[in-house]
């Protein structure tokens, strides 16, 4: 359905200017639209670099939003990344206390999730995981019982699968 | 050679062949002044930073050509917000220089210094921070390119100080633009198809708006019209566009257009709109528009096409290129319409026109569309007319019947009160040979008012026609229509004589107050060289109609005391 909300991702390939972070921010916030998550970095090219953005939304404002994009005079492609033909992924680093009680289930937590050691202090350690939203979001749940202090988070990236 | 980024800058105008700018001084800008002081460009001394950017707007939307205006930092900056928002929403090109603290003291909370950029960074078409004096001349002519391409639009760049004062070796040959925009990728398919369904149109219509202006589309649009005698509307900016002494015209449409056009409009078969971004103004409710046509939308920006109407055949193209197509094409393919279809349209738009004329009602009073009928009777409807914003503006696109493009000013998009006078100034300075007359209200003019002390200066023979009725108009009629009368701050108790405040300037002033007085005023206003100042004490509460109600559809107007009409 046209109308109806989801959380859509987007690429924006831009040039590397200093404001093109700040323009591409502008025209959603401009134009009403909401972004959730954002990720940017620069491409093997580096005077260009890609934003993945996703933002809750209808089919017709995501092609609207899309159309603004590509109309920026530093954006060189604004596209969709659709599911199922984009692959999702975020990465999450988050610091535990280290006691020998949390040590089983700290290892048993690591092997399940395919997660690893990133960190090691006297007192605290710092795990990493990737994995989809919904993996992601168990994670922090069994990370939050393990007594988490804090933690931080990437924006959400996509792909577009190969042709098969 | 070695320069300095001032003569830099100046380098770079001259390539792009600006010979005007519109401007004022400050602390930032000293090194361009002095710069100017030595280069024969000539350079508009404005008296309020906004007269300088209506000013370069008015010199863009009269010429065809990129305006350049030039400020410094700080409130000199953000003095041209109103003015570049205009410019944004009107689609207009013009480059606007501002001047900025040194780069060392950026983000420091400096005297005179804003962050420019990300004031206007969502009401311009692209805009610049010159961070150091090797990027200064391929940003001037990008910001000229960014600006007249595509969908034109304002370019703000942004020049500190230090990067003005420094000085670098410039044997260097001209930078490589960036290429200009690709054509529209299957345009003849797209013609085709849209010719398809204009050849078989019963009551087909044609309605231009600021895009065939800004692309100078006039003479194809003409053509295509007569080919086809197609009847043809225009939006409040397309006017000008298709000439209103043409049988095809049929008015303009929208919320103060006429029945004619509306009507036309709510019954048409097949609609093909060029160079219109299908605003509220013209459209009114967006799911009662045009509701028996198949839509053909053919504009440069991708982001007009299926934003508020859904078409049927979109062709992102420049208009001149999409018309010369679709000429082609129905040359090629010998294409007709049949004779049959041609009458009963024409016929049915005749006895429209016959119904509902544009009238108003005479009485004792001067009524301001008599002044502008008679302005257009005495200019023989060939000057420059530049409005303010409210009754004036509605007035005046009434009942000046535009017969060439570039010849209508105002501000649609923004609706921004007090432009007229500083963009009267701006086409005057772009055709000196050209009668330039403000159409204003007596609250509008006193905006920018200021700007009389730049027509002194100059001495440019701006015509300033003053519809007075002692109130904001349109508020007052808003008011009396949909507020039970109540003037919340709209009358304007206190009398200005507006022919004292002219001969304060050293300008002359006249005045009429009754309608007997109208002629002679205006023939001496428009006949006396240099500068006028006409003061017309109108009918107090006049009305613009027809009106359409936001929200309702456009065959739903009220017509005042004649009668309210649905079809």
């Amino acid at each position: 359905m046209p109308t109806q909300l989801k959380e859509r991702a987007i690429a924006v390939i831009v040039n590397n200017r200093p404001d093109v972070l700040a323009r591409i921010a502008g025209t959603f916030s401009a134009r009403g639209f909401n972004i959730e998550s954002i990720s940017a970095n620069i491409t093997r090219n580096p005077a260009v670099t890609k934003i993945i953005i996703t933002t809750l939304t209808t089919q017709d404002t995501i092609a609207k939003v899309i159309k603004q994009l590509n109309r920026l005079v530093d954006v060189l492609e604004a596209k969709r990344l659709r599911r199922p033909q984009a692959v999702r992924r975020e990465m999450i680093i988050a610091r535990l206390p280290r006691t020998k009680e949390r040590q089983a289930a700290i290892q048993e937590l690591i092997g399940n999730r395919g997660g690893k050691v990133v960190n090691e202090e006297s007192n605290a350690v710092i795990l990493e995981f990737t994995g989809d939203k919904e993996e992601l979001e168990e994670v922090l749940t069994r990370l939050e019982a393990l007594g988490m202090e804090d933690f931080a988070r990437t924006g959400i990236i996509a792909l577009e699968r190969g042709k098969s | 050679m070695q320069q300095t980024g001032s003569q830099i800058l100046f380098t770079a105008l001259k390539e792009e062949k600006v010979d005007t700018l519109f401007g004022y001084p400050g602390g930032c800008v000293m090194d361009i002044y002095d710069e100017l002081f030595r280069q024969d460009i000539r350079h508009i001394l404005v008296r309020h930073e906004q007269g300088a950017i209506h000013a370069a707007d008015g010199y863009a939307r009269a010429s065809g050509r990129v305006g350049v205006c030039l400020v410094t930092s700080g409130p000199g900056a953000t003095n041209t917000v109103t003015g570049i928002a205009n410019a944004y929403m009107d689609s207009i090109p013009v480059v606007v220089l501002t001047g900025q603290v040194p780069t060392a003291m950026i983000g420091n909370d400096a005297f005179q210094e804003v962050d420019i950029t990300g004031i206007t960074r969502t009401c311009t078409k692209h805009n610049f921070l010159v961070r150091q004096i090797g990027d200064l001349h391929g940003t001037i002519r990008e910001a000229f390119q960014i600006a007249r391409s595509g969908r034109p639009g304002p370019v703000l760049v942004d020049l500190p100080k230090d990067v003005i004062q420094s000085v670098m070796e410039t044997d260097r040959p001209a930078t490589a633009l960036p290429p200009e925009e690709a054509p529209c990728p299957d345009l003849e398919g797209l013609c085709s198809e849209a010719l398809k369904l204009l050849v078989k149109a019963k009551k087909p219509l044609i309605i231009v708006g600021g895009g065939v202006i800004l692309g100078k589309a006039s003479e194809e649009v003409r053509t295509f019209a007569r080919k086809f005698q197609i009847p043809v509307v225009s939006t409040l900016m397309g006017l000008g566009a298709f000439p209103a002494s043409d049988p095809l015209w049929t008015g303009m449409l929208g919320m103060h257009g006429a029945y004619y056009a509306n009507m036309a409009v709510s019954q048409c078969d097949v609609l093909m709109a060029v160079g219109v971004r299908f605003d509220d103004r013209a459209t009114s409710k967006v799911d009662a528009f045009a509701p028996h046509a198949k839509i053909i939308h053919i504009d440069i920006d991708p982001v007009s096409i299926d934003k508020i109407i859904r078409t049927d055949i979109s062709i992102v193209s420049h208009c001149v290129s999409a018309l010369k197509t679709l000429l082609r094409l129905s040359d090629v393919q010998e294409l007709r319409r049949p004779e049959g279809h041609l009458h009963a349209w024409r016929n049915r738009i005749h006895q429209w026109k016959a119904e509902m004329p544009l009238s108003y009602c005479r009485n004792r009073n001067i009524k301001p569309q008599y002044v502008v009928e008679k302005l257009h009777q005495l200019t023989q409807g060939r000057a420059i007319i530049a409005t303010e914003v409210g009754q004036n503006q509605m007035w005046a696109a009434q009942f000046y019947r535009f017969n060439e493009p570039n010849t209508f000013l105002t501000s649609g998009g923004l609706g921004a009160m007090g432009f007229g006078l500083p963009a009267a100034i701006g086409a005057q300075v772009a055709c000196p040979d050209r009668t330039v007359v403000d159409v204003a209200g007596d609250g509008s003019i006193q905006m920018n008012i200021q700007e009389l002390g730049t027509i002194a200066h100059y001495g440019l023979p701006v015509k300033i026609v003053i519809l007075n009725n002692l109130y904001l108009g349109m508020i007052r009629q808003w008011q009396e229509l949909f507020y039970g009368r109540r003037y919340s701050q709209s009358d304007v108790i206190q009398v200005l004589d507006f022919v004292k405040l002219a001969e304060a300037y050293g300008i002359k002033g006249l005045r009429a107050t009754k309608p007997n007085q109208v002629k002679r005023v205006l023939q001496e206003g428009l006949e006396t060289p240099g500068p006028v100042v006409m003061d017309f004490h109108v009918e107090p509460e006049e009305n613009v109609f027809p009106m359409v109600k936001p929200g309702t559809p456009l065959s739903e107007m009220a017509f005042g005391n004649v009668r309210t009409a649905v079809a």
